[in-house]
């Protein structure tokens, strides 16, 4: 198979994914308040495509609020976990453990401190997609090659030289490897907040379309969802090429 | 007259969580300076840490450790050391790696981004003289595992450091490649005439190249035969098939084995 036609296997996939529901839809006569067909969902895309359009926009605001604050202090705590093997090696194991804490759990609890509104959006996308980017971060810094430091070491290097030589930038295609997820989960975050307790955003619109029975307008904002989504994974999975083409290249070479 | 590498007596435990392991017992040790030394022992018999010890990244539990007539208290900036991962930084070019020595040590380091046009040019000569000219520009992934090594050397001996710690550095190499090597490393010793410890467990590595072999015991090591290599200079590698040479090898083998009996 040539290579371009390989990169359209997606789409093709898609294409029939979506005939096939087309089809079990008419064939079977499914009920639209069950599952509405696509091209039921299409007409209410169109039909409500400025309430999808405004609610997208303040999902993908919160959402990226909520990102940006999850870099930031993720890279900051990376660094500091990172910086000495001891202390990762002693904190990594509780981070992972208050990681499987279901951060959705939280969310009652920001309602109550923040109100409903955008703000316990933005803290529940930035609560649940901090921890990628800290264990990334420091596993990067602490699985330096040790030999590599003793060499830098023997020459005087003091550690702010070999974090800023070698730390920082080996580390970096470990955090723009975590961007990609990171952002996903801030996405979820945020709309779960939205579905939960707020006034705005995509899962506020489908919460309220469910209780008013506008399957077709549920399933719209389903489909929205699912192009920010994966426009955004898009986005950073290129970053991660763009910015770390080495660890691409050398870890496809065959020197020893 | 004091050697240039002086170890006295030197014990060294490493504290852990799962006990103590002590890697080196009473082991002396002295080298001259412009010496080419080469160390030989089964593996984890404490080579890897002699080199520690000597270059201050670890201090002896006991004995003292000195260079240059000083005691060693931590990180001595004068050595320069290659290990058997090349180890480059995959972001660098292969100059750029080299460089970095010169990015830490001082008086360089301060002259840096001033002088950067002849640092690099230095450099690229060095490169040159181990066979990579023309591959200053290219990442180290765009080189075999051997040219990785000549990059290393070139790292390790850009700051003209007067000690060169050599941590089995042709031990990942096939035969070919690991004999062009030694010649590479024995050119560069011959003209610089810097101090070489050589850590390998290849006999016939070490008599090429080296002046002086200490055989180190298994675990806790310490040197239990020092052999001169009187093998006339300048070698090339037919010296590995005179019957001095043979001999020599002959000998080297038949110390470790009474010692790995005993
Ligand atoms: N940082 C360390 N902590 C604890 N034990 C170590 C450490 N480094 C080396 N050792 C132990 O010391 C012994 C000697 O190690 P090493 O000097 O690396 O030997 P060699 O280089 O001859 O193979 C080994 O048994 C090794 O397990
Ligand atoms: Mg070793």
């Amino acid at each position: 198979m040539s290579g371009s036609m390989e990169r359209l296997v997606p789409l093709w996939f898609t294409i029939g994914l979506f005939a096939v529901w087309e089809a079990t839809c008419r064939l079977l006569d499914v009920d639209p308040f069950i599952l509405p067909a696509p091209s039921e969902v299409l007409a209410a895309l169109v039909q409500y495509w400025r309430p999808v359009l405004r609610h997208s926009l303040v999902t993908l605001w919160t959402t990226m609020v909520g990102f940006g604050l999850a870099v930031a202090f993720g890279i900051v705590l990376g660094l500091i976990v990172g910086w000495s093997r001891t202390i990762y090696r002693g904190i990594y194991p509780v981070m992972i453990g208050f990681n499987t804490i279901p951060k959705v759990a939280v969310v009652p609890i920001l309602v109550i401190w923040f109100g409903i509104g955008e703000v316990p959006a933005i803290l529940t996308a930035f609560l649940i997609s901090f921890f990628p980017i800290v264990v990334n971060v420091a596993t990067g810094l602490a699985t330096m090659e040790p030999e590599l430091e003793d060499v830098l070491r023997a020459l005087g290097a003091r550690k702010l030289d070999i974090m800023l030589k070698v730390g920082i930038p080996r580390a970096l295609p470990y955090l723009f490897g975590s961007l990609k997820v990171a952002i996903t989960l801030a996405f979820v975050g945020s709309v779960v907040s939205e579905t939960i307790a707020a006034n705005a955003g995509i899962g506020f619109l489908m919460a309220q379309a469910g209780s008013n029975f506008q399957m077709p307008l549920v399933f719209a904002g389903l489909m929205a969802l699912a192009v920010e989504g994966i426009a955004m994974y898009a986005l950073f999975a290129l970053v991660e090429r763009r910015m770390t083409r080495w660890a691409f290249r050398s870890s496809t070479s065959a020197a020893a | 007259m004091t050697a240039f590498v002086d170890i006295d007596g030197v014990t060294l435990t490493y504290r852990g969580a799962s006990g103590d392991v002590t890697a080196l017992r009473g082991t002396s040790l002295a080298v001259g300076r412009g010496e080419f030394t080469a160390v030989v022992g089964p593996s984890g018999c404490g080579k890897s840490t002699l080199m520690r010890l000597v270059t201050g990244l670890v201090r002896p539990t006991e004995g003292r450790v000195s260079l240059d007539g000083a005691a060693v208290d931590g990180p001595v900036k004068i050595a320069g050391m290659a290990f058997q991962n090349p180890n480059l930084l995959p972001w660098r070019t292969v100059t750029d790696n080299v460089l970095l020595p010169l990015e830490i040590v001082e008086p360089y380091r301060r002259r840096f981004r001033a002088e950067k046009k002849q640092y690099k040019e230095r450099a690229e000569a060095l490169l040159a003289t181990v066979g990579l000219a023309g591959f200053g520009d290219r990442f180290p992934w765009e080189l075999s595992g051997g040219m990785q090594q000549r990059a290393s050397l070139c790292r390790a001996l850009i700051h003209e450091p007067e000690l060169l710690m050599l941590d089995e550095p042709f031990a990942a190499l096939d035969a070919f490649t690991r004999e062009e090597l030694w010649c590479v490393l024995r050119d560069l010793w011959e003209r610089i005439g810097f101090t070489v410890v050589l850590v390998t467990h290849d006999l016939r590595e070490a008599a090429f190249l080296a002046d002086t072999i200490h055989v180190m015991s298994a675990r806790p090591g310490r040197i239990v035969t020092t052999r001169q290599v009187e093998l006339p200079r300048p070698r090339d590698l037919e010296v590995c098939f005179e019957p001095a040479f043979v001999d020599l090898i002959h000998e080297l083998r038949g110390r470790i084995a009474e010692m790995r009996a005993a």
